[in-house]
């Protein structure tokens, strides 16, 4: 009996202890799941659809619908646009947020997809990832003609369920960072009201 | 003579001047941005009468070899300010890839029309200022400002601005007028700019919703890259209070801003992913 409790003691013990490793796993696991091979994979596909744009000799509005396309695919549109309006985002409705990612997709794409033109002829290079804080950043160099070589930077996460890159930082300048400013301003000057905003950001870029 | 005389002065006004880091929302600290923000309209209508229509009829006329070759003067001339510099922040290497260049590129390049150093062996310049000088040296950022025709900075590069421009060796070396090509250089080469970024410039000055911040978050987060506390992690480990984006981790008087001039950690960056509400 006394060694029945004994023997009984451990075994609860590593059950619990199990049941609080697996749910610490669960926690866990999304921060560790994302190696910093998958982070230069994703980024490896997205610089090479990048290059192919950028050697096509496409027009600008073919240009901006391909960007589009790459962002939509390779980038997570839902953390990037909802991180722009900042705390204010926990005031508006899920549908409110929806569209004003959907307008801010296509602001992204028409403001960043013109610039494309300014890079052909041009080739980035993918250079090697590392993990930081809680995300894997890979960095890249941009050599465009008649430029000094440049570097990009590319922050990937998994958190969003699939593996995206949320930040574009190109010499210390963060598009997140510098889009939250922008788009800010823009809701300032709408006082405040997103449906307002939603709609200049379907004109702007 | 008087050169001479206003580096210990100046140096004494830059010593005064050593703001506390002191940083308000999104790692902007920006006391005077009433003042500035007006600074920022006089000096877009400066744009728009002169930089603008000048810079892109200047790119426009210049042979895209010439205008290259008189930027590349222009930045020759300013080897010896950087040499200056690189050895005042005791980065010796630099120094002596600068020395290298203004050599080379002033003999092999032709007073510095050819870049030699860089075509012939690969060595590229490693542009330094005073500013960075004062960063090194453990001064802090300070209040951001917008300079009357020379744009933004903060009062740590305002003042290397001023120690550079009072203190260029090459300004020494020569007399006038002799000694003004290097200013000369240095307004062609802005001009240029204008030109052939115009479309990056026109963006941010006329189609941006608010072009002031704007141009306060590039100089910024651009400025603090070069001084090399990019935008990044790592390095700080330990406690982050910016991991919650919504938590405005801004409003916090960032005790960790301080610039510690070895880490690339970046205490403003957060990831996006922390936010409760999505």
């Amino acid at each position: 009996m006394t060694l029945h409790r004994f023997n009984s003691r451990p075994s609860r013990r590593t059950v619990l202890a199990g049941i609080a490793a697996s749910a610490f796993a669960a926690i866990a696991a999304p921060a560790f799941a994302l190696t910093d091979a998958q982070a230069k994979s994703l980024v490896d596909g997205l610089v090479g659809e990048i290059n192919k744009v950028i050697g096509s000799g496409a027009s600008e509005a073919q240009m901006i619908a391909q960007f589009e396309r790459i962002f939509a695919r390779y980038a997570d549109v839902n953390v990037i646009a909802r991180s722009t309006l900042g705390a204010d985002a926990r005031s508006f409705s899920n549908a409110q947020l929806a569209s004003f990612t959907d307008a801010f997709s296509g602001y992204i794409s028409r403001k960043y997809g013109k610039r494309f033109r300014e890079f052909i002829g041009g080739r980035i290079e993918v250079n090697e990832a590392k993990q930081v804080k809680t995300w894997t950043e890979v960095s890249a160099t941009a050599y465009l003609r008649g430029e000094a070589p440049f570097e990009v930077k590319f922050f990937v996460s998994d958190r969003s369920g699939s593996n995206r890159f949320f930040d574009m930082v190109i010499e210390g300048v963060s598009m997140r960072l510098t889009e939250r400013t922008e788009i800010g301003a823009m809701l300032d000057a709408n006082g405040g009201d997103i449906a307002k905003l939603t709609a200049q950001l379907k004109r702007a870029g | 003579m008087h050169r001479i005389l206003a580096i210990p002065a100046l140096l004494l006004l830059t010593a005064c001047a050593a703001p506390q880091d002191e940083v308000t929302r999104g790692g902007v600290y920006d006391p005077y941005e009433s003042g500035n923000r007006q600074t920022h309209e006089f000096n877009k209508s400066v744009d728009r009468i002169f930089l603008r229509p000048v810079g892109t009829t200047y790119s426009k006329v210049m042979p895209d070899g010439l205008e290259l070759a008189v930027n590349n003067a222009a930045e020759n001339l300013r080897l010896p300010g950087y040499v200056v510099n690189s050895l005042l922040q005791f980065h010796i290497a630099d120094a002596a890839r600068n020395t290298f260049r203004f050599v080379v590129n002033s003999t092999l390049g032709v007073g510095g029309v050819g870049d030699a150093a860089q075509d012939l062996f690969g060595v590229d310049p490693k542009e330094t200022d005073f500013g960075e000088t004062l960063h090194v040296w453990g001064f802090g950022e300070g209040a951001y400002v917008e300079l009357p025709l020379l744009g933004p900075s903060t009062t740590r590069d305002a003042w290397g601005r001023a120690v550079d421009f009072f203190t260029d060796p090459l300004g020494f070396a020569l007399s006038p007028p002799e000694s003004y090509v290097s200013t000369v250089g240095w307004g062609l080469t802005q001009l240029s700019n204008r030109g052939r970024y115009a479309s990056s410039y026109d963006d941010l000055l006329y189609d941006s919703a608010d072009s002031y911040a704007q141009a306060r978050i590039l100089y910024l987060q651009n400025r603090r890259y070069e001084l090399g506390y990019s935008v990044d992690g790592g390095a700080g480990g330990g406690a982050d209070p910016y991991d919650d984006p919504y938590g405005d981790p801004y409003t916090e008087t960032a005790a960790g801003a301080a610039p510690a001039p070895a880490a690339t950690a970046d205490p403003y960056y957060e990831d996006p992913y922390d936010a409760p509400s999505l």
